[in-house]
């Protein structure tokens, strides 16, 4: 008994590891042909982009190459100190009453005495557009991701109309509306403002559903069981198992915005980006590089801070988006 | 139901301390933080002046620019100065060189024509040009005729000679010697209707005009002579005026406007869709339906000797004036190629960095973090700076887009990709290492398979997100449609165009968001069931 079922077994696996190993060479022979199609279609598609890029641009690659570093060449300021006094607005040596070199003028006063340097206002200006910008877009996002949650509305057609909706704010470009708003408003920080929130309700919506599906149902059934209506079922199931996600989401949509808000306000919308723009455009070299220092600091430490912020609230899942 | 006693509650809370009694910054979390983002929302409305901003906002032409996005203006301008009524279009109108539309109606009459002519001619008034010609105003034989009160060349014109001029000319002079007006009767156009819509028109005689909507009906007397429209006293709210005698609007909501002037009414009436999207209006295809533009296309005489119809018709549309199809398209696609191109050699880069920049795939801490501060940098150059550099370098256009997208990604790559590759499961490695795999056998087989659906799927949700970055740095210079897109809302004229563009982008991103999505779902999807 024992040894015929062996032998079954045996012959059995004999048999069929044939068919095993040939299904195996099969399976690995057709990924490798998609491997291998795949890799000599992306190539493709790489030369004649790169061909396209060289084709249509203002200058050709091999002989713009030696130009690689003008803009940085441009940014050589007249001494090491240059730049620190563009930076805090002191007087310069070389002040001849032109904008060049005039730093002081200008100082934002707060008091008779005591002033804000320009860019450090100015830079004010932008993180706080970011920061109103990722304020506005959580709290709509907050309140658009229930509704386009599978587990908790269960109507196809108002989950179908949130994500929508987002999607289009998502992918809606941010300088059209800048643009829009600007020709409203004329220039100024608002126009970034609302551009980036609305790109951020759409953004940080998106994220925020995706967390609300993924959370743990057991606290929402045991609010159902006892009675609780949908508002409370949100508000006292899941809203406080998926806020650190939120938190989180929202402090890197910050560090993005901040990006953004720079970008937008060399179009234009006010902030740091206006002034860098500005200072290259007129060849003010010492302005130019006190202002990208500046922006480079505060971009790394508004990423430390959030990273940090993020590794608090969530611990490792922090980092892992883009999944 | 069962209903606890007061004891087994307290025995409850006794059992989870920590559910009942939490810190105060527990308990007080979300009001604490919504009073702080209240507060903060107030700090940011005085930063900003939000509300000043808001109420100086010119709202009135917001939403003439949304009106814009869907449909255009044909801005006819009925003169009658003269007192003929003579209707023009400007010349790029939407409508062609010399349109007839049907809701412009002309009807011919005798209208009584004042004429401003050079002086009335003949010898008679030669003697009056002496000082007139000082001002350069008459033809230069008119001085050497002239006698006397040359030299006085500051009066303009003496009483004298003027009177002599007057005498002259042969009807109702108004004013100074060297014109003169005649009245005339001849036949011309004595009345113009235009309508605006269905219960909207505005008919417009010499001397008059009538605007009606919805079947209240205004009569503005028109005076050329004068520069004055005088209005009647109460207007309904859809006339103004700013003080007497001076222009008149007429709104008609979404169907147009119009400008009652004391020499000229310009109309705008407004037509849903976008004008000539196909064919210009210098385009031999311009104004034909679709079975028509087939038929030329196909079975037609040549229009050029050197071409086919069809090649004709290509040419037309890629090369339209109005919408500018070719260039439009050229620059979506460097956007495209931008994102693409900038994001693949950003991943080739950071893809051996970052199993350098690994501690624990290359045991070197000095290699780590000078790798690790290497990403950051170049995360933390902002991509505007990077776009700006390599706009400098390359000259607009998509090489800088590339570039900026390269130079940014790679850090960012590297920054999540050596993270990835810190968190992976050991053991794979060990067991490979222990069979004797020499090390770029042990990553090969110990470490890409864990790695490479996740490096894949970031790469292509970078990408997704990309093509969005670089609609924003074109701005700047950088290539691709984000300047096209912003020259065309800085004229502020060509919203249409812009809602063109905006639609493509928009699809460009749904299509791509799509591809991303799958194949993110077919490599995820192996992950998900371990």
């Amino acid at each position: 008994m024992a040894l015929a079922d062996a032998t079954g077994r045996d012959s059995y696996i004999r048999d069929g590891r044939y068919d095993v190993e040939r299904h195996w060479r099969d399976l690995n022979a057709t990924r490798r042909l998609y491997t291998i199609g795949g890799l000599i279609l992306l190539a493709v598609a790489l030369v004649a982009s790169l061909w396209f890029a060289n084709e249509t641009n203002a200058g050709k690659f091999i002989d713009r190459l030696p130009h690689l570093f003008d803009f940085a060449g441009d940014l050589i300021p007249r001494d090491g100190w240059e730049m620190w006094r563009a930076l805090f607005d002191r007087p310069s040596p070389y002040d001849t009453g032109s904008l060049q070199y005039n730093y002081p003028v200008g100082r934002v006063y707060v008091t008779d005495t005591f002033y804000i340097p320009e860019y450090f206002y100015k830079m004010l200006e932008t993180l706080n557009i970011a920061l109103l910008a990722t304020f506005i877009g959580f709290t709509f996002g907050f309140a658009l991701c229930f509704l386009a949650a599978k587990n908790l509305t269960a109507s196809r057609w108002l989950r179908f109309t949130v994500r929508r909706f987002m999607e289009i704010l998502r992918a809606f470009p941010e300088i059209v509306i800048a643009g829009f708003f600007l020709a409203i408003f004329s220039l100024g920080p608002i126009p970034a403002i609302i551009a980036v929130s609305i790109h951020t309700i759409g953004a940080l919506g998106k994220m925020f559903f995706e967390v609300v599906e993924n959370a743990d149902m057991k606290a929402d059934e045991g609010l159902r069981a006892v009675g609780g209506n949908w508002l409370e079922r949100v508000w006292f199931g899941i809203v406080p198992q998926v806020m650190p996600n939120f938190l989180s989401y929202a402090l890197l949509r910050f560090e993005i915005n901040v990006r953004a808000s720079t970008i937008l306000g060399a179009v234009g919308a006010g902030g740091i980006g206006e002034v860098l723009r500005l200072s290259i455009s007129r060849g003010h070299e010492a302005k130019t590089l006190a202002i990208i220092l500046l922006l480079f600091a505060t971009i790394v430490c508004v990423d430390q801070f959030s990273a940090w912020l993020r590794k608090k609230l969530v611990g490792k899942q922090a980092f892992e988006f883009g999944r | 139901m069962t209903t606890l006693t007061a004891e087994q509650i307290d025995d409850i809370a006794r059992r989870h301390p920590d559910a009942f009694r939490q810190s105060f910054l527990r308990r007080f979390a979300y009001p604490l933080g919504v009073v702080g983002l209240a507060l903060y929302t107030v700090y940011a409305w005085w930063f900003f002046s939000i509300g000043a901003v808001l109420t100086n906002g010119h709202w009135d032409i917001a939403g003439a620019y949304l009106a814009d996005w869907v449909s255009y203006e044909v801005r006819p301008e009925v003169d009658y100065e003269t007192g003929d009524l003579k209707v023009t279009f400007p010349k790029y109108s939407p409508l062609g060189s010399d349109p007839h539309p049907d809701w412009v109606k002309e009807t011919p009459g005798k209208v009584t024509v004042t004429v401003t002519r050079p002086d009335a001619g003949g010898g008679a008034p030669a003697t009056s040009t002496g000082a007139a010609a000082t001002t350069s105003f008459m033809s230069p034989s008119s001085p050497a005729t002239s006698t006397g009160d040359g030299g006085v060349a500051n009066s303009f014109m003496s009483p004298s000679s003027s009177a002599t001029s007057m005498g002259a000319s042969a009807g109702t002079g108004s004013g100074s010697g060297d014109t003169a007006s005649v009245t005339e009767v001849r036949d011309g156009t004595a009345r113009v209707d235009v309508k605006i819509s269905g219960t909207s028109h505005v008919e417009i005689v010499p001397g008059a005009v009538v605007v009606t909507r919805g079947g209240q009906s205004v009569t503005l007397k028109t005076d050329p002579e004068n520069h004055r429209v005088e209005a009647p006293a109460t207007l309904p709210d859809w006339i103004s005026q700013r003080k007497p005698g001076s222009k008149v609007y007429a709104y008609f909501g979404f169907a147009g406007r119009v400008e009652i002037r004391a020499d000229v009414t310009k109309v705008s009436k407004r037509f849903l869709g976008w004008e000539n999207f196909w064919f210009d209006t210098r385009s031999p295809y311009w104004g034909k339906t679709f079975p028509q533009v087939m038929a030329l296309a196909f079975s037609g005489d040549r229009i050029e000797p050197g071409r086919s119809n069809l090649a004709v018709m290509w040419d037309n549309i890629v090369n339209n004036a109005e919408w500018q199809h070719g260039d439009v398209w050229i620059k979506l696609l460097q956007t495209i190629v931008m994102a693409f191109v900038g994001t693949l050699f950003a991943v080739t880069l950071a893809f051996p960095l970052s199993f350098l920049a690994a501690r624990n795939i290359t045991p070197n801490p000095v290699l780590n973090q000078i790798l690790k501060r290497f990403f950051d940098f170049q995360r933390s150059v902002d991509m505007l700076i990077w776009a700006l550099f390599f706009t400098r370098a390359f000259g607009p256009g998509p090489l800088a887009g590339i570039s900026a997208i390269f130079f940014t990604d790679t850090g960012t790559f590297g920054k999540l990709y050596s993270e990835s590759l810190e968190n992976i499961d050991d053991k794979q490695r060990e067991g490979v290492r222990s069979v004797g795999a020499s090390p770029a056998a042990v990553q090969r087989f110990g470490v890409v398979p864990q790695v490479l659906p996740v490096f894949i799927s970031q790469a292509l949700y970078f990408w997704e997100s990309n093509t969005r970055s670089a609609t924003i740095i074109g701005a700047v210079g950088a290539g691709g449609i984000g300047l096209k897109l912003w020259e065309a809302m800085r004229t502020n004229q060509d919203w249409e165009n812009v809602a063109y563009m905006v639609i493509l982008i928009l699809i460009v991103v749904f299509v791509f968001d799509n591809i991303s999505n799958a194949l993110r779902s077919r490599l995820t999807e192996p992950a998900a069931q371990d």
